[in-house]
C-alpha cells in the first residue's frame, strides 16, 4: 500500500511512526509543542515531545547524553546552519564518543534540520552546508529528494545506533510523491538510480534531482538518453552504482547545489577518477553554486546556483566529439 | 543533623580509602613521566587535591547513578570500581585498557560501571550530564546524574545553557563545580566575574533560579553533606542543583605540551612556574585533604594509625601492580584502528 503525500508530510510521518513504534525516540526542539493543541504533544506527551529554549549547545549536547544513556533523541534544528552555533557536539561529540570509548557507548541521535533555501534568505540561512559534515568519520549524513526517499531515509536514521545528519530540503517541502505505508525503510549506502539511460551519469541531490530530471527530459527530446542518479546518503556515499553507471555511459556531469570548492560533486569526481578512470570517455563535468556566499536578491541569486539549462548544457558538453574540462 | 554524622565506621574508612586510592593513582601517573619516559603519549590531566571532593560527593551516589566528569577523570572511575589495571593501560596506550587504547587519559568510559564517558571539550559534557538526566526523567528510572566540571567550564556556553534547560524542565542532574582555582594556566580572578567581583562562584545559581552553595571541597564531610541535599531534591523531582567545591589542585594542569621526541614532563604547579606565589602553594600543600581526613578519623577513632598505615601500603601495592600490569600489556593491533567508527 501507498498513498501520495508532501516531502515534509513524509518525514513527519516517519518521525511518528517510529516514536509508536519505539518508546525511546523523543523529539525536541525550538517553537515546537508550545500550545496542549500540538498534534504530537497530544499523541506522546510532554516527556517526549519538548520544546527548547534558544540553545543549541545544550540542545544537541543533551541529546547526545541522552542518547549515550539509552534514548534515541531527534532534535529538530530548523535550518542547518543553526548546527554550526553548536558545532563542537556535531563533529567533535556525537561522532567521536563511540570511537574513543573503544566501542563502549553508543550514540543514535538524529540531528534534523533544513538547507538549501534559495528563496531569498540570502547569506546565513539559505545554504547547502552538507560538505561541512560528510568528512566526520563517525557521522552518517542522509539527504533526501523525494517524499518516499524522505520518509525511508528518516527511518532509517532513528533506527540507525550512530549519529546522522538529517538535511531536508526546504524547496521541496511540499512537493508531492508516492510513499509506501508503514515500515519503508531505506537502508544508507545505497544510491538510487532515479531514470536508466544510456549516454551520460548525471549524479545530483536534494533539490538538484527534480532539475536534473528535467534536464533530462530535455535532452531526450534531442535523442540524449541520460541516466540520473541520487546517492541519498554523503556518508556513507555509494561509489559503486556511480561506477557501475559510469562504465556504461562513460561520462559524467555532477549537479551539486553547493559550492564547487569540497562539494559532494568534487567528491564524487575524486571516487570516480580513483575506480572508473578507464571507462570515461570525456572530461567530468561539474554544475555546482558559484563559489560565493548566497547572495539575497533574486537575480544574483539565480546567477550563482546551478539550474535546468546550467545541467543540459554540461550534458552537451561532455557528449561533444571535442569535450574538454572547462 | 548533618547527613554525614549518620555515616558507620565502615563507610568513612571506605571514604578515606578511595581518597587514598586516587592519589595513588595520580602519584604513579606523574612518576611514569620520569620512570618510563614516552609511555604516555599527549596530555594528562591529574586530580591530585580533588579526592575529597569526589569521593564525598560520589559517597552519596545510590548504584546506578551516572557520573559525568570532565577530561580530568582519572578519579571518578577508580571509585566506581574500574580496575586501576585497566585505567592505566588505557593511560599507556595499551590493548588492555578500559578503552582498548583509543580514548587515553582525556576520553575515559567505563559505561558498565556508570561512567558513561568523558569529553575532552571543556563544558560539553555538562550537556552530555544534562541529557543522561533526560534519560532518567523520561524513562523514570530514579537515577540522579553527577556533573563534574571545572571552574574554567563555568565560562562556556555549554555550562550556562545546559543550567538553564535542566532548570526549566527540572532535570535530575546535580552539577558539581570544581573550583581548583586555575582555569588551565590563568587564574580563576582573572576570568571569572563573580570571583573578581569577591564572590563565590556558586552565585551563578541565582541566574537560572536553582540552589547554589559553596563548600569546602577539601572537607568529604562537608562535600557529602552539601551533595547529598542537592541529590536528594533531584531525585524528588525538583530539578537541578549547582556546588561549588573549593579545593586546589596540586599538579599543573597538565604535562608540558612538547613535540616529539622531546620528553614531557609535569612542570611545576602555575601558582609557581607562571605567577611566582610559592607561598600560596605551599599552603594548599598543607591544607591536603588526605592528611587532614586522616587525622581526623584517627583523632575520632574511627580509623587506628596501623589500619590507616596497612591502607596505604595497600594502596601502593595495588597501584604498582596497575603499573606492572600496563607497561606488560602488549599494544593494539594497528589494523583496529578500523574498528568502532560506528555502531
Amino acid at each position: 500500500m501507498a498513498k501520495e503525500m508532501m516531502y515534509g508530510e513524509a518525514i513527519a510521518t516517519a518521525i511518528i511512526e517510529e516514536m509508536q513504534r519505539d518508546p525511546s525516540v523523543v523529539f525536541y526542539g525550538q517553537n515546537m509543542g508550545m500550545t496542549e493543541r500540538d498534534p504530537m504533544l497530544k499523541m506522546f506527551g510532554k516527556d517526549r515531545i519538548r520544546i527548547t529554549p534558544i540553545s543549541e549547545t545544550a540542545e544537541l549536547g543533551v541529546a547526545v547524553g541522552a542518547a549515550m544513556t539509552g534514548l534515541r533523541p531527534i532534535v529538530e534544528l530548523w535550518m542547518s546552519e543553526f548546527m554550526l552555533v553548536a558545532f563542537d557536539q556535531v563533529l567533535n561529540e556525537a561522532p567521536r564518543l563511540r570511537y574513543m570509548s573503544g566501542g563502549q557507548v553508543k550514540v543514535p541521535v538524529v540531528f534534523k534540520a533544513g538547507y538549501g533555501f534559495a528563496a531569498g534568505w540570502a547569506g546565513q540561512h539559505s545554504n547547502c552546508t552538507y560538505h561541512l559534515f560528510m568528512g566526520t568519520p563517525g557521522l552518517k549524513v542522509a539527504l533526501p529528494s523525494t517524499p518516499a526517499d524522505a520518509k525511508g531515509l528518516m527511518k532509517a536514521a532513528i533506527r540507525d545506533d550512530n549519529p546522522v545528519v538529517f538535511l531536508q530540503h526546504f524547496l521541496l517541502t511540499l512537493e508531492k510523491g508516492v510513499v509506501p505505508d508503514g515500515d519503508h525503510v531505506i537502508p544508507f549506502g545505497v544510491g538510487d538510480v532515479k531514470r536508466t539511460g544510456t549516454d551520460v551519469t548525471i549524479v545530483a541531490t536534494g533539490w538538484m534531482v527534480q532539475k536534473s530530471l528535467n534536464a533530462a527530459e530535455r535532452l531526450a527530446n534531442e535523442g540524449i538518453n541520460a541516466e540520473v542518479i541520487d546517492p541519498r546518503t554523503l556518508a556513507p556515499l555509494d561509489v559503486d552504482t556511480i561506477v557501475r553507471s559510469v562504465k556504461k555511459t562513460g561520462r559524467l556531469v555532477l549537479v551539486d547545489q553547493a559550492p564547487r570548492h569540497a562539494s559532494v560533486a568534487i567528491q564524487i569526481a575524486g571516487e570516480v577518477a580513483e575506480h572508473g578512470f578507464s571507462y570515461l570517455k570525456a572530461p567530468v563535468r561539474l554544475v555546482t553554486a558559484a563559489d560565493t556566499p548566497v547572495p539575497f536578491s533574486e537575480p544574483l541569486e539565480k546567477f550563482v546556483l546551478p539550474n535546468e539549462e546550467k545541467i543540459v548544457q554540461a550534458v552537451k558538453s561532455v557528449l561533444s566529439r571535442h569535450a574538454t574540462a572547462v | 543533623m548533618k547527613a554525614s554524622q549518620q555515616l558507620g565506621k565502615e563507610r568513612l574508612t571506605w571514604m578515606w580509602t578511595q581518597m587514598v586510592r586516587v592519589r595513588e593513582f595520580e602519584e604513579r601517573v606523574k612518576r611514569t613521566f620520569v620512570e618510563h619516559p614516552g609511555v604516555i603519549r599527549g596530555h594528562t590531566h591529574l586530580g591530585d587535591g580533588a579526592e575529597a571532593s569526589i569521593v564525598g560527593a560520589l559517597a552519596t551516589r545510590t548504584d546506578g547513578d551516572p557520573v559525568m566528569p570532565s577530561y580530568r577523570c582519572h578519579g571518578y572511575p577508580i571509585v566506581l570500581g574500574t580496575p586501576p589495571q585497566n585505567l592505566m593501560a588505557e593511560l599507556y596506550g595499551r590493548r588492555d585498557g578500559i578503552c582498548k587504547g583509543f580514548g587515553g587519559s582525556m576520553h575515559l568510559a567505563d559505561p558498565a560501571r556508570d561512567f558513561p564517558g568523558a569529553t575532552g571539550i571543556i563544558g560539553a559534557g555538562i550537556a552530555h550530564a544534562a541529557g543522561a538526566a533526560l534519560t532518567a526523567q523520561v524513562k523514570r528510572t530514579g537515577q540522579v546524574v553527577y556533573s563534574f566540571f571545572g571552574d574554567g567550564a563555568s565560562k562556556q556556553g555549554a555550562f550556562h545553557e545546559s543550567l538553564n534547560i535542566a532548570a526549566v524542565w527540572k532535570l535530575p542532574v546535580v552539577f558539581i563545580l570544581e573550583n581548583n582555582e586555575y582555569q588551565a594556566y590563568t587564574h580563576v580572578s582573572l576570568e571569572d566575574a563573580n570571583c573578581a567581583a569577591g564572590e563565590p562562584l556558586s552565585k551563578k545559581a541565582q541566574a537560572y533560579s536553582i540552589p547554589g552553595a559553596t563548600v569546602d571541597g577539601t572537607d568529604p564531610l562537608a562535600v557529602y553533606d552539601e551533595v547529598k541535599k542537592a541529590v536528594d531534591r533531584a531525585r524528588e523531582g525538583q530539578g537541578p542543583s549547582l556546588i561549588e567545591s573549593k579545593f586546589y589542585r596540586f599538579s599543573a594542569h597538565g604535562n608540558a605540551i612538547t613535540v616529539p621526541p622531546v620528553p614531557t614532563q609535569f612542570p611545576k604547579h602555575e601558582s609557581i612556574e607562571v605567577y611566582g606565589r610559592k607561598a600560596e602553594y605551599e599552603a594548599a600543600r598543607n591544607n591536603d585533604p588526605i592528611t587532614k581526613f586522616r587525622n581526623k578519623l584517627i583523632g575520632e577513632g574511627v580509623l587506628a594509625e596501623a589500619q590507616a598505615t596497612e591502607i596505604d601500603n595497600r594502596a601502593r601495592a595495588e597501584m604498582d601492580d596497575a603499573v606492572r600490569f600496563a607497561l606488560a600489556s602488549p599494544p593494539p593491533q594497528p589494523e583496529d584502528a578500523l574498528k568502532y567508527v560506528f555502531a
